[in-house]
């Protein structure tokens, strides 16, 4: 439905890569796999044909659902709703790496208990689903929608992002902190001024993609009746006036979230590149966290936030 | 990658710029036009110390008061100007017009049904009216004056439907409902021979049956009354309510006070016609005459 | 206490549920990220392409998104079908995408010596493939993979508000009845934690028997 806005991702390109898999082609594998792709081209235009054929044989592009979009108060209904998204998202952007420094710090503490309690807190928040935390909020603590989605929010992706701190710190070079001792300096010291500094900036790439999961997450609020994006979406829908236009909200409003994940996914991306080449980032190497991950030593792919 | 940066900033400036010239007003609805409306007299002296909530709402001004959104003719929000309409909506203005406040500046806030007990301990509505039933079981939670309306559940149907004159006559037919809800599994139980068909919204059953995918839709009477006003000439509901649902004014659990004196207000506006008025402006565009509004059960503070 | 005495027969089916929803979105999210990563690793360009658009299109969906469109977008287009199907297919599609980029990474993992090497054996594509790449990737992948599950059956909960019996869900019916929320909550917790301990379990033993040694 939402293909068309992005056909080229900020996935890896998608050129031939050089695989285990196969040799370079000769000159008969390479008719053969031209054929394989005028076939497949083939298949996947017939694809797209016969969702475009189903869009119109259940009428989504008649007037009457369609009309709604013209109307400046429907307008301003789905840019209210997305301020609203971005609000939340803004707020439990800046509590979670609030939260995140403090429970990463916790569990860098040479206190014992206080490493054990920033653990403990952190290891149960990644375990748990952020929607029983929102629902936690929302329905037995009672609070209203907005503090309770952003509360959920922050707890978990602050709980994700104090791993990514914690094992950001953690890989900036042993030598580092040695020196750093060595000259004299005391542990908060080593800290604001060698540690943190080296590894903020390695870390910026796996701070946004976590961000990105918060914005989406953002979107669990439409299950609280908090008034954003979506609920915009599912009001106009599923009004019996306008034919009820699912399939039309679906298609105006899926472009742009997507499309705003896209350009934050893309940025951490870009992040990531620019870094690459950096020489201040020597020093450190993050593996993205992984969010819930209870397994010793998790491998690189993010596993995905809902 | 480029690409698709700017391929974002193109269809977020033509959303903009879509955005900037949109047409006034709302789309265009359909079924018959809200009657004309009963003003209610607010009754400019009246006070209600004893009452915490009333206090508030004095000192702000106006009632903030829960409803549906989505609801046509009971409780329904335009998506576009955002002005709540129906029966319950009325009920919530004579209430606040018999309280002294002006309710035409009622501030009307969606709240889901999960959430109505919360939202009114947590004081972030004074009232709620949208399709709240009495039992006992809330009544815990929650203090309920009224009831104002004694909803059941019935039957819709389309115009032409026949062979469907009550739940007996389900068997082997397709009957929607909302999922999970109480009426879906009062026919699941008691009515086990009928197709049960579940979604999320009832509007999606109510566009099912219009386009012969259903049968006939079930929940509150209420509720189906105000679909059938939207296309009075295509639905119909059919047969006795099968159930019994007291719909009340939901108040904070504590405010007796403010109870009482919603109760004394239902009964002045019910005796002075404005009820009945309401009820013909509203739901009564569905052809169904008005009903005599239930007894109030004024039952005693615990 | 009594939340979960009283109530058993609610917290079975509702914890029953999610692990149904789990098990059988897991399974299309496997079989379906199988068909996507070896899409992009294709020799043909328009499958890659398709595989990298499914990718980078679902990534960066919302999952509550996805569950509307699909719960209340599909049935529109005239296919009905119960709510706990189009569950698993909302939360399978979703999660194919990841599992699809675990399993792409651990082909990628695979040097590219390996399978010269092989081809130089003599060996055929699916002998290669078969007894070369796969059994290495496999184990580069696993603990990904079930990184990726654990946050699967984390995400069903959203099924719970979209009708669907599971374990979030329940906290409804509970409430309803009167009992205590927040002992409600806890044993929903409770549960939440068994299936992701169970899931991590499974894969933690997996891992020690086939994992690449780090």
């Amino acid at each position: 439905m939402t293909t068309t806005a992005t056909a080229t991702a900020p996935v890896p390109v998608p050129g031939p890569e050089a695989t285990a898999l196969y040799d370079i082609p000769g000159p008969r594998t390479r008719r053969r796999h031209l054929i394989y792709g005028i076939l497949s081209t083939v298949l996947i235009v017939a694809l797209v044909g016969w969702i475009l054929y189903l869009l119109f044989d259940t009428d989504q592009f008649t007037a009457t659902k369609w009309t709604p979009f013209e109307y400046k108060g429907i307008q301003e209904l789905l840019l209210r709703g997305l301020g609203n998204t971005l609000k939340a998202f803004a707020i439990a952007a800046v509590l979670s790496l609030a939260l995140g420094a403090l429970l990463a710090t916790g569990r860098l503490s040479e206190h014992r208990v206080v490493r054990w309690v920033a653990t403990l807190v952190v290891e149960f928040f990644r375990a748990m689903p952020v929607l029983v935390m929102i629902f936690f909020v929302f329905v037995a603590l009672k609070v209203q929608p907005l503090p309770a989605l952003v509360a959920g929010l922050t707890l978990y992706n602050g709980s994700v992002l104090a791993e990514v701190f914690r094992s950001g710190v953690n890989s900036v070079e042993r030598g580092q902190r040695e020196a750093a001792y060595a000259l004299g300096m005391r542990k908060t010291q080593v800290m604001s001024y060698v540690l943190v500094p080296q590894a903020a900036r390695a870390m910026l790439p796996a701070i946004i993609s976590q961000l990105v999961v918060a914005l989406k997450d953002t979107s669990l609020g439409y299950l609280i009746t908090y008034e954003e994006f979506l609920h915009a979406g599912k009001l106009i829908a599923s009004n019996l006036d306008y034919d009820l236009p699912f399939i039309p909200v679906v298609m105006v409003i899926s472009p742009i979230y997507i499309g705003m994940c896209m350009l934050l996914s893309w940025f951490a991306y870009w992040v990531s590149k620019r870094q690459r080449r950096s020489p201040k980032t020597e020093a450190v190497d993050v593996a993205p966290a992984e969010p819930g991950t209870l397994l010793p030593g998790g491998g690189p792919p993010r596993a995905p936030g809902p | 990658m480029l690409r698709t940066t700017r391929l974002f900033a193109a269809l977020v400036l033509t959303a903009l710029a879509t955005a900037a010239c949109g047409k006034e007003g709302s789309p265009p609805v359909k079924g018959p036009a809200a009657g004309k409306l009963p003003k209610y007299q607010v009754d400019e002296g009246f006070q209600l110390p004893e009452s915490g909530t009333w206090r508030k709402a004095k000192s702000r001004g106006r009632f903030v008061v829960g409803a549906k959104e989505d609801q046509p003719y009971l409780g329904e929000k335009d998506p576009a100007s955002g002005r709540y309409s129906g029966f319950d909506i009325e009920i919530a203005k004579m209430v606040s017009a018999s309280l002294g406040l002006d309710p035409g500046k009622i501030s009307f806030k969606t709240v889901a049904s999960a959430n109505r007990e919360t939202a009114l301990q947590n004081g972030q509505i004074d009232y709620y009216v949208g399709t709240y039933t009495i039992n006992d079981l809330r009544k815990k939670l929650v203090g309920f004056a009224g009831p104002y309306y004694m909803a059941g559940q019935g039957l819709l149907v389309r115009h032409d439907e026949d062979d469907i004159k009550g739940p007996q006559d389900l068997g082997g037919k397709r009957v929607c409902s909302a999922a999970g809800s109480t009426p879906y599994q009062r026919i699941k139980e008691d009515y086990p021979k009928a197709t049960l068909v579940a979604y999320d919204t009832y509007s999606v059953c109510v566009d099912n049956l219009l386009t012969y995918q259903v049968d006939a839709v079930t929940t509150d009477d209420a509720i189906l009354i105000g679909y059938a006003a939207k296309v009075p000439d295509e639905l119909k509901l059919v047969g006795k309510p099968f159930s019994e649902e007291p719909y009340g004014v939901g108040v904070p659990r504590g405010d007796n006070a403010l109870r009482f004196a919603v109760d004394d207000a239902l009964a002045a506006r019910e005796k002075n016609g404005d009820w009945t008025k309401a009820y013909e402006a509203t739901l009564g565009l569905s052809g169904v005459p008005a009903p005599k509004p239930p007894a109030i059960d004024r039952y005693p503070a615990s | 206490m009594d939340v979960l005495t009283d109530n058993f027969s609610t917290f079975g089916d509702g914890f029953l549920g999610t692990v149904e929803l789990t098990v059988y979105a897991s399974l299309l999210a496997l079989a379906l990220g199988f068909v996507m990563a070896s899409f992009r690793v294709a020799p043909v360009g328009s499958l890659r392409v398709f595989g990298a658009v499914w990718v980078a299109v679902l990534r960066n969906t919302p999952l509550t998104l996805l569950f509307f469109a699909v719960l209340l977008g599909l049935p529109r287009f005239g296919l009905v079908l119960p709510f706990e199907v189009f569950a698993v297919l909302a939360l399978g599609c979703y999660t194919s995408a990841f599992i699809c980029e675990a399993l792409r990474s651990g082909i990628n993992t695979v040097p590219t010596g390996q399978g010269e090497a092989a081809r130089s054996l003599g060996m055929t594509f699916s002998q290669t493939l078969s007894g070369v790449v796969l059994p290495q990737a496999f184990r580069s992948v696993i603990s990904p993979v079930g990184s990726t599950l654990i946050a699967l059956a984390k995400n069903s909960a959203i099924a719970g508000a979209f009708s669907v019996t599971e374990l979030l869900g329940t906290y409804k019916t509970l409430n309803e009845l009167g009992y205590s929320i927040i002992w409600t909550f806890v044993w929903i917790a409770l549960g939440y934690l068994i299936i992701t301990l169970a899931i991590s379990a499974v894969f933690n033993i997996l891992e020690k028997r086939w994992g690449v040694a780090r």
